[in-house]
């Protein structure tokens, strides 16, 4: 049932009465989840992280923020209970309560919507802030699904953020991609990086980029390495986050970057080992350079 | 030979490439500057350095490089002989100060028809290894121009 619900009564507001008992002590945090380039991996890292941050018990909405382009909900599975989506709280056509939806297995897992058939620059970067302020007061951890590209859907996914997580595979374009954002992003963000896609198999045959090549470029914080694995076109195709389960050399390293993201003191990543067989040293000294 | 050996081993260089193609690529993004003013840089640099000593002109190199999140630009420039300044333009006093890294980064002390022989320790028809900072800078590439 499509009713329209009443405006907030003073406008830009949010509604502070809502849910009041669960509002945390202190304000949640809202991360923005970027990368420059599309096909990177940001959906399903907002997904799993997400899914992972709630699993410890933490009170999680994941935002998607890429207008026009909607697919959080698909890779959650929860693409059949969406009713209303971001531009319709922005509008005040409904409140955030109704626009969120909970996931199927989490309790603590939210999900706003992006809306599909409207234009990116129909956002109003000044509600969007608002409304991610919003609910950082009632939920620990904001997530927020940054579109591609650095235009307008950017700059209003980053607009009520106080952190950023940047997501990079091991490839030239994407690595350019993400220095790029991390310049436009500036200091105030903290980036932090992961390194999605990795193929260590590849970079011990000098094949692909290695993390260590990567942030060498980079130059950030590493919060986690997940691999090139076939589960998560699977996990996918199925809408059930890799993160619900903690099986898995993947879905740990969700969890182990969900766990760093919450503070603790999780042993730094050992994505793959950096060492090269004596052959390969063999192989370099004969060719010269490398 | 050697790529038959490569292959033995089963190392490519296509990883290699990358980081090369990368490094090339994020100086010129950070740099925001045409390839043609760098040439043009790089023209100027050599006209003031010559105003001191005799720079062997084909063989100048400057390059940027990165450190953190900044860029370097070193150069490398061969010095063929030391001029005594004429005193003629305008630059009457010795004045080492600016020609000082470009002395330092030469490939050998500077004498007559050194430059020859210089490279000898460095690979056929490269320069010199030995460089030396001459500018550093922290260019506009924490937050380019565009950003905002």
């Amino acid at each position: 049932m499509h009713v329209l619900k009443q405006p907030h009564d003073d406008g830009s507001e949010p509604n502070p009465d809502a849910r009041a008992g669960d509002i945390p002590a202190k304000l949640g945090r809202a991360i923005v989840i970027t990368s420059g380039k599309g096909g990177v991996g940001k959906t399903t890292t907002t997904a799993n992280l997400g899914t992972a941050l709630a699993a410890r018990g933490a009170r999680v909405a994941l935002v998607d923020a890429d207008v026009g382009l909607r697919n959080l909900d698909i890779v959650l599975g929860l693409e059949s209970r969406v009713k209303y989506h971001v531009l319709d709280v922005l509008d005040e056509q409904v409140t955030l309560d109704e626009a969120l939806v909970r996931d199927k297995h989490n309790e603590t897992l939210f999900l706003l919507a992006a809306a599909q058939s409207r234009e990116k620059d129909e956002v109003d970067t000044q509600k969007m802030r608002d409304m991610i302020h919003a609910l950082r007061e009632r939920f620990d951890y904001v997530l927020i699904d940054c579109p591609a590209g650095i235009e307008l859907g950017f700059k209003n996914a980053v607009a009520g953020a106080q952190e950023a997580i940047v997501v990079c595979t091991p490839e030239v374009s994407a690595v350019r991609d993400v220095d790029r954002v991390v310049g436009l992003l500036g200091n105030a963000f903290r980036p932090q990086l992961i390194v999605n896609r990795l193929r260590p198999a590849m970079v011990k045959k000098g094949k692909m980029l290695s993390v260590e090549d990567v942030n060498a470029i980079l130059r950030l914080p590493l919060l986690g390495v997940i691999a090139d694995e076939p589960e998560i076109i699977i996990t996918t195709n199925k809408g059930e986050p890799l993160a619900r389960s903690r099986d898995g050399a993947t879905a740990s390293a969700y969890h182990a970057i969900a766990a760093r993201i919450a503070g603790e003191d999780v042993p730094a990543p050992a994505p793959e080992e950096a060492k090269e067989s004596f052959f390969g040293k063999l192989g370099s000294i004969f060719g010269g350079k490398r | 030979m050697i790529d038959f050996f490569k292959k033995l081993f089963g190392q490519s260089d296509s990883s290699s490439t990358a980081k090369e193609r990368l490094r090339l690529v994020l100086m010129t993004d950070h740099l925001a500057l045409a390839p043609e003013i760098i040439e043009q840089m790089k023209r100027d640099l050599i006209d003031v350095i010559s105003r001191y000593v005799e720079v062997d002109r084909d063989k100048v190199e400057v390059n940027f490089e990165r450190e953190d999140r900044a860029l370097a630009m070193l150069a490398n420039i061969p010095i063929v002989a030391v001029n005594r300044p004429k005193g003629g333009d305008g630059h009457a006093a010795p004045a080492p100060q600016p020609a000082e890294a470009a002395v330092a980064a030469a490939p050998s002390t500077a004498s007559q028809s050194i430059a020859d022989e210089a490279p000898a320790t460095a690979a056929p028809g490269a320069p010199p290894k030995r460089r030396r900072r001459k500018k550093s800078q922290n260019t506009a590439s924490q937050k380019p121009a565009t950003a905002h």
